[in-house]
């Protein structure tokens, strides 16, 4: 390979939010957008600088969930972390675990049988089906929809969260991937159930299209505000359904092939405007993607171990060394990075947060929208409190 | 797996000569990673970091447009104990005379290797779709903290650059809104550092007991006896 040397140009892509000048002589005000409010998804704060309702400033106020989760992985050992990650991003805790192990798997070279990447994959796509749904019922909740569209993706969630619980012992905090495998197998009338869960999701996708694509609050409401445009959200290191609304090609799982997604034929979805519409579009044509996934490989499933056998538990060291592994998460890109010094706890342990990257752009989509459209803004990133400040 | 394009050393290492030939002086140099993983990194010194990164992103069959991660990492110092053969005089007594010889002699020598903190950033490039180039820089030392801000050539360092800067201590020059990020400002340590001491809890856990109870009521007599004596004194 070889490389055309070029002259670096100044800086570009310095992306930061424009200046907003008010307008006429009205009085400024300063609003502090939670931390305890129901918009918020937990406990986060704007602090928000309105001009009669249009929003001047915006600068998000994090930590306080935070519990240093990085420092407590560094003191325990690397399947004690396991458990852990189901707490980040609670929704999906699964693809948690997936990412985990994939970084781990990494870092000592270990394989993963067949089946349990089979299983990896119809777990990952389930948890993406139930974390999109909710969030669609979450942001119309939030445009005023009472109820009625969150309690269809419930109804939905609820029935894949009997899945999880009825495989992993648990409905939100699974813990069930290791390192080379998975922790039990699943039974042949588990995997009926599943197919038939499957099978009844095209219906609710339908149906909730039915319910809310074309509905004329929700167009008007969405189209056009809090667009994002392409080259700032690759500069801004933004990742998952919000990079591919802004119309950027880019799913890890057709990039990395990680696990074995190079077996299954699926599109990624792209919006076109990169506003509040587009994001939703694209997970809801996402959900549709993950319902083929999950019926290819709910056929192709084959025989065998869940677990490498020669996978060490007990007295796992991995050898000195740095390994990055990354999925692609229902929230975005997710990735952790570990150091090794050949010890029995990892010497860095870092999670790259997709629900705290995804808010570095959240001033520039706000900016000059009405205070509440600042509420539809910040649903539509979709993150989870317990991943953005760990 | 996919194309780990960035990872081989070969690669790496094209990387590097490719970077030398744009930016001269740029200091940069290959570190190995004898993991399974083999993620290879460049090491970039801090003079010319921004010029090194702005090559990186805009040079069309680089194309490093994506900065995925940023993450401190300490390494605190570190005392090396060697064995170093020395010629020394020494006084002997050959044959009845006292004489000074030069001798070899073995001595164990230690010395301390500075500990640094760095900072370790992921690059992919989603134009053409490789990656990762781990790209890191380093301080000098545990002390003198400061190094280059990336936030100007890509903004996905922003918040993450603020949480390295909160958690490990690094200044990083050039950043437009350095501020802590997950602890409170009025916080004054950095918790992810090695050598960091947890404070006493106690405080804040409404029933405490086994441990914290102990150290609990340690710390308050320590406190009743300081008072007694602040007491004492004011009142000579």
């Amino acid at each position: 390979m070889s490389f055309a040397v070029t002259k670096t140009e100044k800086l570009e892509g310095w992306n930061r939010p424009p200046v907003v000048e008010p307008e006429g002589e009205g009085e400024l005000l300063e609003v502090a957008m939670g931390p305890h409010h129901p918009s918020t998804h937990g406990v986060f704060r704007m602090d928000v600088t309105l001009d009669g309702e249009r929003v001047i400033r915006l600068k998000p106020v994090f930590g306080y969930l935070h519990r240093n989760h990085e420092k407590i992985a560094e003191g325990t050992t690397y399947l004690a972390s396991m458990p852990y990650t189901d707490r980040l991003d609670y929704f999906c805790s699964l693809s948690n675990n997936w990412a985990y192990a994939l970084a781990v798997e990494k870092l000592a070279g270990q394989e993963v049988p067949e089946r349990a990447e089979y299983i990896r994959v119809i777990l990952a796509e389930l948890t993406r089906v139930q974390n999109h749904a909710s969030t669609i019922g979450f942001l119309l909740q939030e445009m005023g929809a009472s109820g009625t569209p969150l309690m269809y993706a419930f109804r939905e969630r609820e029935k894949i969260l009997d899945l999880f619980e009825s495989l992993t012992g648990s409905r939100m905090m699974c813990n069930y991937m290791r390192f080379g495998g998975c922790r039990v197998d699943v039974s042949a009338p588990w995997l009926e159930e599943t197919r038939k869960v499957v099978a009844g999701l095209p219906a609710f996708a339908d149906e909730f299209e039915a319910l809310l694509t074309g509905n004329e609050i929700l167009m008007a409401r969405t189209q056009g505000v809090g667009v994002l445009k392409p080259d700032l959200a690759v500069n801004a290191g933004i990742s998952g359904p919000m990079l591919r609304a802004s119309g950027v090609n880019y799913d890890i799982r057709k990039i990395d092939h990680y696990g074995i997604y190079d077996r299954f034929k699926f599109r990624v979805p792209l919006g076109d405007h990169g506003d509040i519409y587009d994001r939703y579009m694209v997970r809801v044509l996402e959900i549709r993607e993950s319902i083929g996934i999950l019926n290819q490989a709910l056929k192709d499933i084959p025989g065998g171990p869940v677990m490498d056998p020669k996978a060490k538990i007990r007295n796992f060291r991995p050898k000195p060394g740095e390994a990055y592994g990354r999925i692609e998460a229902p929230k975005g890109e997710l990735g952790f990075y570990l150091i090794s010094d050949g010890g029995p706890n990892p010497y860095r342990y870092r999670v790259r947060p997709p629900s705290l990257i995804n808010l570095t752009c959240l001033e520039d989509m706000c900016l000059g929208q009405n205070v509440a459209d600042v509420v539809l803004i910040f649903g539509s990133v979709d993150i989870v409190l317990g991943e953005v400040d760990r | 797996m996919g194309k780990d394009w960035g990872c081989e050393l070969k690669t790496v290492e094209e990387i590097k000569a490719a970077i030398e030939a744009a930016v001269p002086g740029a200091g940069v140099s290959v570190v190995p990673n004898p993991s399974p993983a083999a993620q290879h990194s460049l090491l970039i010194a801090h003079e010319r970091a921004i010029e090194v990164a702005m090559f990186l992103r805009d040079n069309p069959e680089l194309a490093f447009d994506y900065l995925s991660n940023v993450s401190g990492v300490d390494w605190l110092d570190k005392e090396v104990t060697e064995k170093v053969k020395v010629t020394k005089p020494v006084t002997k007594t050959v044959d009845g005379v006292e004489q000074t010889v030069e001798e070899i002699v073995e001595e164990t020598k230690k010395h301390v290797v500075p500990g640094y903190i760095e900072s370790v950033y992921h690059l992919y490039s989603v134009a053409l779709t490789h990656g990762p180039l781990v790209v890191r820089m380093r301080t000098a030392n545990r002390v003198d903290v400061a190094m280059p801000s990336l936030t100007p050539v890509w903004r996905g360092a922003e918040l993450q650059e603020r949480e390295v800067f909160d958690l490990y201590g690094i200044v990083f020059t050039g950043h437009p809104d350095l501020r802590r990020i997950l602890m409170w400002d009025e916080f004054k340590d950095h918790p992810m550092r090695k050598d960091y001491v947890e404070p006493d809890d106690f405080e804040y856990e409404p029933t405490a007991h086994d441990e914290v109870l102990k150290r609990a009521q340690e710390h308050q007599s320590r406190d009743q006896r300081s008072e007694i004596r602040d007491q004492g004194s004011s009142a000579g």
